[in-house]
C-alpha cells in the first residue's frame, strides 16, 4: 500500500509497527493450537488410536503455555498483549491475558489435560470415533480464546465456539436420555448467548467500541450513564444463564450427567465458570458505575443460587445429580464474591485507597472459581470411576466400595472435604476470604448462608460418602454372582447408564453403525461387588484424579501462591489502570 | 429511519420470544432463529443508519472525505449470521433426532433426562 503512492500516510499512527515480542505469542498460541490441532484430529478420525495421544500431548503443551503466560503476565504485573493484524487498539482485536484470565486458562487446562487422560482409559470405540477428542480440543480453544480475549465481540464469538464443541460433546452417545439433555442444554445456552449478543450491540451503539480497555475509559466517561444500566442487565441475565445462577439454573442438573463422565466433568468444571468470569470481567472491571447499582441484585441471586444448589444435591441420589446441584451451589458462593465486590462501588482508575473493601471479596471469588475447577472435575471423574466399579451411579445400589478401592475412597474423602470447604483442602481459603468479606462488609446474614451452604454439602456428600463407601454392598435382585468385567460393558457404563437395570435406555448409535447395541444391558454387571471380584481400575484413570487430589491438597497447604495470583487479579480488576495502559498504550 | 427499524426489530423480538414461549420445540427453534434475526437487525440499527457510501479514503488524503457507513456492525452481523445459521443447522438435527428417539416434540412430554418418578434419596443408613 504505502509504496504505491509517493503520499505515503503516516502508518504509525494506524499500526503497531514494532514486531510483536516473542514471549507476546503465547497469547494466541492455545487458541491457534488448539484451532489447529482440533482440525489435525477430525483429520485423522478414521485413526482412533491417534486421537488420545495428540490430544493429550496438545493439552500437556496447553498446560505448559498457559502456565509460562501466567507466569509472565505476574512477573510483570501487567497483562501480555498482542493485537491481531497491527492494527492499533481499539480498531484490531486484542488478545489480553492479565492475571485473571491467564490463571482461568492454565487451570482450565490442567483440569482439561486430566479429563483427557482419563478419557483416554475409558472411552468406547466409538466415542472416540465420532469426536472426542477433536471436540474437547477445539472447545478447549473456546474456553481459552474466552479468557484470553481483550475484545467484547470476540468474548462472544469464543463463547459460541466453546458452545459448538460442547454441544458435540453432550449428544456423544446418543442415548435417549442424552438427547434430551442435550436439547436443553442446547437451547438455554444458545439463548444465554443470545442475550449477550443484544447487550454487546446495545453497548456498542453506546459507547461506539468493542474494545474492552477502550469500553472501559468510554462507559466512565459517558455523560447520561442511564441507558447502560439496562444494558447491565442485560449482561447480568445473559452470564448468569451461562454460569446456572438461580432462577435460571434449571438447564444444568437436567443436562450434565446425561453424558459420557468425561464429558460432564469438563462441562462442570469449566463452562459454568466461563459465564462467572465474563460477569466479572464486564460488571466488576467494564461498568463499575453500574456494578453499585446491582450489587443487592446480584448478592440476593448469589444466596438463593447456593440455597437451591445445596437443597437441590440433599434432595438427590444418582451421585451425577448431586453433583450438578453442587456446582450451582458453587456458582452461588463466586456471585456473591462479585456482589460484595462490587458493592463497594466504583473505583477512580488509579485510586487505590477505595480497593481495599473490595477486595478480599473479590480475590475470593477468582480463587473459588480456579479452586471449583479442580475439584468439581475430580469429583465428577471419581463419580465414573464409582459407576465403573459399582454398576450404577444410584447411592440405594452402590455400597461397599471401601473394601474394593480404598485408595478411591480416599481420594473420595479429600474431595468431598475439599469442596465442602473444610481445611486443609483449596475449599477452605476462599471461603474464609469471603465469610471475612461478608462480615467487614456488614452482611453477616449472607456469611452465614455461605457457611450454612458448606454444611450442607458436608451433609449431601458425607451421606454419600457413607452410602458408597462404608456401607455393605445391597443384595441386588438379578445379580449373575460373579463380577463381569467386561471392559467394553463398564466403559459403556459410563457414557449410557441409567438410574437402574432394565431401565429403558434405548442407545441409538449415531448413523445407524450397531455400537449401540452393547449398552442397553448394565443390568449384567449389577452385582455383589463384596463376592465377585473387583474390575480393574485402569492407571490413566486413576492418575487423573490422583493429579486433581494432588493440586487441591498441594495448594491446601500452601495456598499462598494462588492468593498471590488472586491478589493481583483483583488489583487488575477492580483498578483498570494497568489494563488500559497496557492495551492502548500511553498515559492512563 | 432510526426508529421505524427499531420499531421492527421490537416485532422481530415479540415474534420470537412468542415461539419460543411454545409448547413445540420445532416452534421454539423458529423463535430462536427469528431473535437471531432480531439481534442482527439490532445491531445493524445500533451502528446508525448512512447512506451506501463505502468506506474509502481517496489517494492523498488521510480521512474519509465524508461521513462513510459504519463497516464494523456489518462485519458483527456477518459473524453472528454464520454462527447462528450453523447453530440453528445443529439444532434442527438435534431436535429432530430427540424427535425420533422420544417420540415427542412435545416440551411437557419428554422428560427422559429428569424421570419424575425417580429414587428418593435415603434417609439413613
Amino acid at each position: 500500500m504505502a509504496g504505491t503512492s509517493d503520499s505515503a500516510p503516516d502508518l504509525a499512527g494506524a499500526l503497531v509497527l514494532a514486531p510483536p515480542l516473542p514471549g507476546d505469542w503465547l497469547v494466541i498460541a492455545p487458541v491457534a493450537g488448539g484451532i489447529l490441532t482440533g482440525a489435525l484430529l477430525l483429520m485423522l478420525r478414521r485413526y482412533p488410536r491417534l486421537q488420545a495421544p495428540i490430544a493429550i500431548g496438545f493439552l500437556l503443551a496447553l498446560v505448559v503455555i498457559t502456565g509460562a503466560l501466567l507466569a509472565r503476565t505476574m512477573a510483570t504485573g501487567a497483562p501480555v498483549v498482542m493485537t491481531m493484524g497491527r492494527w492499533l487498539p481499539p480498531y484490531g482485536i486484542t488478545f489480553a491475558a492479565d492475571a485473571l484470565g491467564a490463571a482461568m486458562a492454565f487451570v482450565s487446562s490442567i483440569a482439561a489435560l486430566c479429563v483427557a487422560i482419563y478419557a483416554a482409559g475409558s472411552m468406547t470405540g466409538s466415542e472416540r470415533r465420532y469426536g472426542f477428542f477433536p471436540f474437547l480440543v477445539l472447545m478447549m480453544s473456546g474456553v481459552c480464546g474466552a479468557f484470553l480475549t481483550g475484545d467484547l465481540f470476540n468474548l462472544y464469538v469464543w463463547f459460541e465456539v466453546l458452545l459448538i464443541g460442547s454441544f458435540g460433546l453432550i449428544v456423544l452417545g446418543n442415548s435417549r436420555r442424552q438427547l434430551d439433555g442435550g436439547v436443553r442444554y442446547a437451547l438455554l445456552n444458545l439463548l444465554a448467548t443470545t442475550f449477550f449478543l443484544i447487550a454487546t450491540g446495545y453497548l456498542y451503539a453506546l459507547v461506539g467500541t468493542l474494545n474492552m480497555a477502550d469500553i472501559a475509559v468510554r462507559a466512565r466517561a459517558l455523560d447520561d450513564q442511564g441507558p447502560i444500566y439496562t444494558i447491565t442487565a442485560l449482561f447480568i441475565l445473559a452470564f448468569a444463564m451461562k454460569a446456572a445462577a438461580f432462577p435460571l439454573n434449571f438447564w444444568l442438573p437436567a443436562s450434565y450427567h446425561t453424558p459420557a463422565t468425561a464429558t460432564s466433568a469438563i462441562f462442570a468444571g469449566l463452562l459454568t465458570k466461563v459465564g462467572a468470569y465474563a460477569l466479572m470481567r464486564v460488571l466488576i472491571m467494564l461498568l463499575p458505575v453500574q456494578q453499585t447499582a446491582f450489587a443487592d441484585a446480584v448478592i440476593v441471586i448469589a444466596m438463593l443460587t447456593m440455597i437451591t444448589g445445596s437443597l437441590g444435591a440433599l434432595a438427590q441420589s444418582d451421585i451425577r445429580r448431586i453433583l450438578g446441584y453442587l456446582v450451582i451451589s458453587g456458582i452461588g458462593i463466586i456471585i456473591a464474591g462479585i456482589g460484595l465486590a462490587a458493592h463497594s462501588g466504583a473505583v477512580a482508575p488509579g485510586d487505590a485507597a477505595t480497593l481495599r473493601g473490595a477486595e478480599p471479596a473479590m480475590a475470593g471469588a477468582i480463587l473459588y472459581s480456579l479452586h471449583s475447577m479442580i475439584v468439581i472435575t475430580g469429583l465428577y471423574l471419581l463419580a465414573g470411576l464409582i459407576g465403573r466399579i459399582g454398576g450404577s451411579f444410584e447411592m440405594s445400589r452402590l455400597g461397599g466400595l471401601y473394601g474394593s478401592s480404598p485408595l478411591l475412597a480416599g481420594f473420595a474423602l479429600i474431595l468431598v472435604f475439599s469442596v465442602s470447604g473444610l481445611p486443609p483442602f483449596t475449599g477452605f481459603w476462599p471461603k474464609l476470604l469471603l465469610t471475612r468479606a461478608a462480615l467487614i462488609d456488614g452482611r453477616w446474614w449472607l456469611a452465614a448462608i455461605i457457611l450454612a451452604t458448606g454444611l450442607m454439602t458436608t451433609i449431601a456428600l458425607g451421606r454419600a460418602f457413607a452410602q458408597i463407601f462404608w456401607r455393605n454392598a445391597p443384595q441386588m435382585a438379578g445379580s449373575t454372582g460373579e463380577g463381569d468385567t467386561d471392559p467394553t460393558a463398564l466403559a459403556s457404563l459410563d457414557a449410557s447408564s441409567d438410574t437402574g437395570p432394565g431401565a429403558d435406555i434405548v442407545a441409538v448409535a449415531i448413523s445407524g453403525t450397531d455400537e449401540g447395541t452393547d449398552r442397553d444391558s448394565p443390568a449384567a454387571i449389577f452385582t455383589d461387588k463384596t463376592a465377585g471380584p473387583v474390575p480393574d481400575l485402569r492407571p490413566a484413570s486413576l492418575i487423573a484424579i490422583a493429579i486433581l487430589v494432588a493440586l487441591t491438597t498441594v495448594f491446601g497447604l500452601l495456598p499462598m501462591p494462588t492468593i498471590a495470583i488472586a491478589d493481583t487479579a483483583t488489583f487488575l480488576l477492580l483498578d483498570p489502570s494497568v489494563y488500559i495502559r497496557a492495551v492502548l498504550g500511553g498515559a492512563p | 429511519m432510526e426508529q421505524a427499524l427499531a420499531i421492527l426489530d421490537g416485532f422481530f423480538f415479540a415474534a420470537g420470544i412468542f415461539m419460543l414461549l411454545s409448547n413445540s420445540l420445532i416452534r421454539v427453534l423458529i423463535g430462536i432463529a427469528i431473535l437471531g434475526n432480531a439481534v442482527n437487525l439490532l445491531i445493524f440499527t445500533a451502528g446508525r443508519l448512512v447512506r451506501e457510501v463505502p468506506p474509502i479514503i481517496p489517494r492523498g488524503a488521510e480521512i474519509p472525505p465524508a461521513l462513510i457507513a459504519n463497516p464494523l456492525p456489518q462485519a458483527l452481523i456477518l459473524t453472528a449470521i454464520v454462527i447462528s445459521f450453523s447453530l440453528f443447522a445443529f439444532m434442527l438435527v438435534l431436535v429432530f433426532r430427540s424427535y425420533q428417539a422420544l417420540g415427542s416434540d412435545a416440551t411437557d412430554r419428554i422428560g427422559d433426562a429428569e424421570p419424575r418418578d425417580g429414587v428418593k434419596p435415603p434417609v439413613g443408613y
